[in-house]
Order: structure tokens, then C-alpha cells, then sequence
């Protein structure tokens, strides 16, 4: 059984942005970019399917350079191998493009399972495991809270499903299918200094659009049918009145006073 | 290329889920846009109920498409029932609720139909003629302007309560309720074994609470919510948490406020060290005094927030606990 698990390196969103030069991203310029939490999750899925059935897992990421770290990250924790589509063609894809590409990637590898996260934490568009599917012609599972697979010739996967209020979903998938993965499925390992140190002679192979049999024009910008116009930080606190200062206890009283006085709540 | 606009309603056990009529209200207002029609579309078994409900409101008609193994929603059922009828009509946009079951098919329909996805919006504007969409990013902490190119339909989903459904107009008359050919075949690649509810009986309901405490990540560990603990005695507050606490293993999962856990409207909701991603904020923003303690000026947490203390909680929550303790004499 071979998972292809694709990640995605993302800004760490608790550090301080800035809105970039060009207006149409943040500067990510000194940021410190970390692998996308779910993707996290999907990694130790992958793992654990591979330990349990004699599988192996290939980590995949779409990005620039910089992006290995990913990767890197994914070997330490124990994938087999690495693939990093790696060219400025590639840059700055929609859900459609970017999905395309990896599906491409997940047909190199001759995958008989994908895992990613259900969503990414900086465009957050929730689509791409969808795509990949749909590009594969393979059944998916979004949300996914549980996950079984009985053996590697099972021919299909017993999903719990995340669905609104608090209800869950089980249900059968066929095998191979895209399994997009939700936040505390598991509880992600970290990676053993022994494992950090045989990442390190773990190959990745680094693929371009042309390696993939994709022309320019399906991948990136070029593939994209949206394109980000430019962000901006919505107005902050609009409606909330803020307290700041150095006491914590001045602090505390004036909150108390307003709850009391101003919202009588207390 | 027509230039109607298609809404897809979402339906469960013959209940409307109350996002179907926001996402007509984005319809509408699309509609005026291309000087199109809205056509809204019901998809399952026996929802002849649901039709006459959405009829009341003003959309050219109410299409259903019936069939008895649409009686479930499966993702490549609903997306096999519609990329058909989609294709045919080639609508300019069409419109769904960004809930769970949603985009759960809708990347893969807009797929199948060779359309542009734009998911999670929050805005519309038009700019020099331009239609212009309004996402969040990075968790909420921005918001991106985001353009489609190309020809062809694009599909937008539209983020929970981002648009009002007291927006959507009703119509003078009712909507025709007409039905929607469904192709003779409609497999799913999804067998639904079951539907549960996470936890045991005897869970927390935190729906009746006057005040929560909710703890986010920035309470830092299990061993570190004493203070919290502490608050919510002095309050007789029950305690919530944020999705990360609960992933963490922090608290236990009858705790989750937001989208995956409970919906709560407390009159006093006080969220330390919660960043307030949308997840969290559709199951608590109904609360009547929110208060927010977060030292990043710009967590999301603070545009729902009617006082936000900016700060680090481990300070500011005990003074809060002494302070009240001192009100109360």
C-alpha cells in the first residue's frame, strides 16, 4: 500500500502579518512558515496505515523552494519519500490548478491512497483534496474524524465524518479514494532526532510541470480560473470597545465596572 | 450562457437548513447583477414541504429534483444529480451555503462543470464594473478580494452568517415548484452507514448556560487551566473551549463551542485566549456580552466582541477572578 499524503507549508498565522508591498498577499518575508495543521494530521493518518498494513508513505508538496521544509518534516516523521513540485509555474494556483498538479504527482507515484488535511490555514479554500479526487475520478471523504482500513487489499475505508451540531457520519468508501482529514483525528508524533537525521538522506524528487505531462497553461496563475485582487485587515475590534495597558488588575476592575454599569451582565 | 443565477438549497430529513435562504438572499442579489433569474434547487425524497417554502420567496421557480437515492445526501449523488442540468443551463453563478455537506460536493461539482470555485464568501462588491468577491484568510486574521477569469459559471459558497436572511425578498406571488429531470442513474461512490451523535448521553449542555468561560490554545495546557477554573467559580460559569483545547486533549469534547460542537447564546460569553477562527465563532457569536482576552490585537475573536481586554490572559484572568471577587464584597 503506497499513501501519497500531500501537505502544504503555510505562514504561521499567530506571528505578526503584514499586508505585502503589491497588496495581493502578506509579506512572508522574515515569517516563519510552518506545515498546515491539518496536513499534520494526515501525515500521522498515513503513517500509521503504513506501519499497520507494510505500506510506505510519499509526501508530497506543490511550492516554492522553501517548501522542503515540509517535506523534510514529513521524512523525519517517517515517510519513505519525498516529491516537491518545484517551478514558478506552479506558483499561485487556485484550488483547480493546484489540485491538478497534485493529482498528476499522486499518478507519478502510483499512490493507492491519498491523505491531506481538510483545509489549508492560509487560503483556506477546502477544495483541493476534492479536486485531486475528481481529477483521479476517485471517490473522497472531506472532514474526515476517523478512518479504518482493515487490510491493504480491502478495497475500501470505513470513514467517520464530521457533519454541523455535533452529529457524525460513518461510511464506506471504496479504495483507492481521497481522504481529506480533519484536526484531532490523532495525535501527531514529532519527530525523533534519529528521524530528523535519516530524513536527511531521504530523496526528494523535485518535478516540474513538464515532468507531470502538464502544459503552463493548466498550472499556477495560468491554470487558475480566481485570482487574489488584494487583502486587507478587516477593521479590527469594529464595535468592541478595547481595553489596553500594563495592569492587569486596572484592567480587570475598569472590565468589571462596564460588565456591571454599562452591560449589566454582573 | 444563460445569465440566471442557480441557488442550491440544502435540506436533512426533510428539515431546510437555515442557510438556504441566506444563500437566496445572495441570489438575489446576484441576479441583479447579470439581470438574470434565481432558480433555486431542492435536491432528496418526499421535500415537497421544503418547496412550498422556499416558493414565499421571490426566485423564478423552485426546481426539485426528486429521487429516491438522493433520500441521503452522498457527495457523488448530489454531484451526479446536478452536473447534468448544470451543464444544460450554463447558469452565471451559482450559489450554496458553505456549510459541512456542502463542501463536502461543491469543489467537485464546480469540477464537473468547468467552473470557477470561489468558496467562503463573506462580500460582494462591485468595483468599475467588476464583480469582485470577499473572503477571509489566514484564519479570519484578513480578507482577500478575490476576481474570477475567464468565461463560463462561476460557483460561490457563502459563509454562515455573513449575509442576512431577512435580506432575501419575498416574492409577490409563490414560485412555481417545478420538477428537475434527474438522470436515470445516480450511484454515489459513498455507502452512509450510519449517522451518530459524538458523545454519550449524559453530555455537558452548555446551550442553557447564562456564562461561559471558553479556554482557547493561548491557555497553553491541561496544567494551566486552573485559573480559568477559578473565574468560572467566581461567575458560576460553566466552561467551554475552542476546537485546538479540545484536539489537545485539554478538555474533554462535550466542551467544543463552534460549528463541530455546541451552539451557545450565554448572556455572558467571556473567551480567553480564543482567536476566534469562524469554526468557533458560528457557535458562539449569538451570545449576548462577549468579552474577548487576547494579547494579538488582531485576533478575529475581537470583531464579534463587544470588549476585548488586550493582554496575556495568564495576568489578566486571575485579576478579573480577584476583581469580581471584590465586587461581590
Amino acid at each position: 500500500m503506497r499513501i501519497a499524503v500531500c501537505v502544504k507549508q503555510v505562514p504561521n498565522t499567530e506571528a505578526r502579518l503584514r499586508v505585502a508591498p503589491d497588496g495581493r498577499w502578506i509579506d512572508q518575508e522574515d515569517l516563519s512558515l510552518i506545515l498546515n495543521e491539518n496536513d499534520t494530521y494526515a501525515l500521522e493518518e498515513g503513517l500509521r496505515l503504513a506501519e499497520a498494513h507494510k505500506g510506505e508513505v510519499v509526501v508530497i508538496t506543490l511550492g516554492p523552494d522553501g517548501a522542503k521544509e515540509a517535506l523534510r518534516k514529513g521524512l523525519a516523521m517517517g515517510a519513505a519519500r519525498a516529491v516537491h513540485l518545484k517551478d514558478d509555474g506552479f506558483l499561485d494556483g487556485d484550488a483547480s490548478a493546484v489540485g491538478r498538479a497534485l493529482a498528476a504527482a499522486v499518478r507519478h507515484v502510483e499512490a493507492d491512497l491519498v491523505l491531506t488535511g481538510s483545509q489549508s490555514d492560509d487560503v483556506g479554500y477546502a477544495a483541493t483534496g476534492s479536486i485531486i479526487a475528481g481529477e483521479l475520478d476517485w471517490p473522497h471523504a472531506w472532514l474526515v474524524m476517523g478512518l479504518e482500513i482493515a487490510s491493504a487489499d480491502a478495497g475500501q475505508a470505513t470513514v467517520v465524518r464530521e457533519m454541523e451540531s455535533g452529529m457524525n457520519e460513518r461510511a464506506q468508501v471504496p479504495l483507492p479514494a481521497v481522504i481529506q482529514v480533519q484536526a484531532g483525528i490523532n495525535q501527531p508524533r514529532y519527530a525523533s532526532l534519529r528521524g530528523i537525521m535519516q530524513a536527511k538522506r531521504k530523496p526528494i524528487d523535485v518535478l516540474s510541470p513538464a515532468d507531470l505531462g502538464l502544459d503552463a497553461s493548466q498550472v499556477g496563475a495560468a491554470g487558475s480560473r480566481i485570482e487574489i485582487v488584494d487583502v486587507a485587515f478587516p477593521d479590527s475590534g469594529a464595535g468592541a470597545q478595547l481595553l489596553e495597558g500594563d495592569d492587569a488588575a486596572q484592567l480587570a476592575s475598569q472590565l468589571v465596572d462596564k460588565l456591571r454599569n454599562e452591560a449589566r451582565v454582573l | 450562457m444563460g445569465n440566471d443565477v442557480w441557488v442550491i438549497l440544502q435540506q436533512r430529513e426533510g428539515a431546510l437548513h437555515r442557510m438556504s435562504i441566506e444563500a437566496i438572499g445572495v441570489g438575489q442579489k446576484l441576479a441583479a447583477t447579470t439581470g438574470g433569474q434565481v432558480i433555486a434547487v431542492l435536491l432528496g425524497h418526499d421535500v415537497g414541504a421544503i418547496a412550498t417554502t422556499v416558493a414565499a420567496h421571490a426566485v423564478a421557480s423552485v426546481q426539485v429534483g426528486d429521487a429516491e437515492a438522493l433520500a441521503d445526501y452522498t457527495p457523488g449523488g448530489y454531484r451526479r444529480a446536478l452536473t447534468g442540468a448544470l451543464r444544460d443551463a450554463a447558469p452565471t453563478y451559482v450559489v450554496a451555503p458553505h456549510t459541512y455537506q456542502s463542501v463536502d460536493f461543491v469543489p467537485r461539482l464546480a469540477q464537473a462543470i468547468d467552473a470557477a470555485l470561489v468558496p467562503e464568501i463573506i462580500g460582494i462588491e462591485q468595483v468599475d464594473g467588476e464583480t469582485l468577491f470577499k473572503r477571509p484568510i489566514l484564519g479570519g486574521k484578513l480578507h482577500a478580494r478575490v476576481r474570477v477569469k475567464g468565461e463560463g459559471t462561476t460557483v460561490v459558497t457563502i459563509q454562515s452568517g455573513a449575509f442576512s436572511a431577512s435580506d432575501a425578498q419575498k416574492g409577490d406571488a409563490p414560485a412555481s415548484i417545478e420538477a428537475l429531470a434527474m438522470p436515470a442513474e445516480i450511484a454515489s461512490d459513498r455507502t452512509i452507514v450510519g449517522i451518530e451523535q459524538v458523545g454519550d448521553d449524559d453530555q455537558v449542555d452548555l446551550s442553557k448556560a447564562d456564562v461561559i468561560i471558553a479556554a482557547g490554545r493561548g491557555v497553553g495546557g491541561a496544567d494551566k487551566m486552573g485559573p480559568i477554573e477559578a473565574l468560572a467559580a467566581a461567575l458560576g460559569a460553566d466552561i467551554g473551549a475552542s476546537r485546538p483545547v479540545i484536539d489537545s486533549g485539554w478538555l474533554p469534547r462535550d466542551r467544543q463551542i463552534g460549528s463541530s460542537g455546541q451552539t451557545v447564546a450565554p448572556k455572558l460569553y467571556i473567551a480567553a485566549g480564543v482567536s476566534g477562527a469562524i469554526q468557533h465563532l458560528v457557535g458562539m457569536k449569538g451570545s449576548s456580552t462577549i468579552v474577548a482576552i487576547n494579547k494579538d490585537k488582531s485576533a478575529p475573536i475581537f470583531n464579534v466582541a463587544h470588549y476585548g481586554v488586550i493582554g496575556d490572559l495568564h495576568e489578566i484572568v486571575p485579576a478579573l477572578t480577584a476583581a469580581i471577587e471584590e465586587a461581590k464584597g
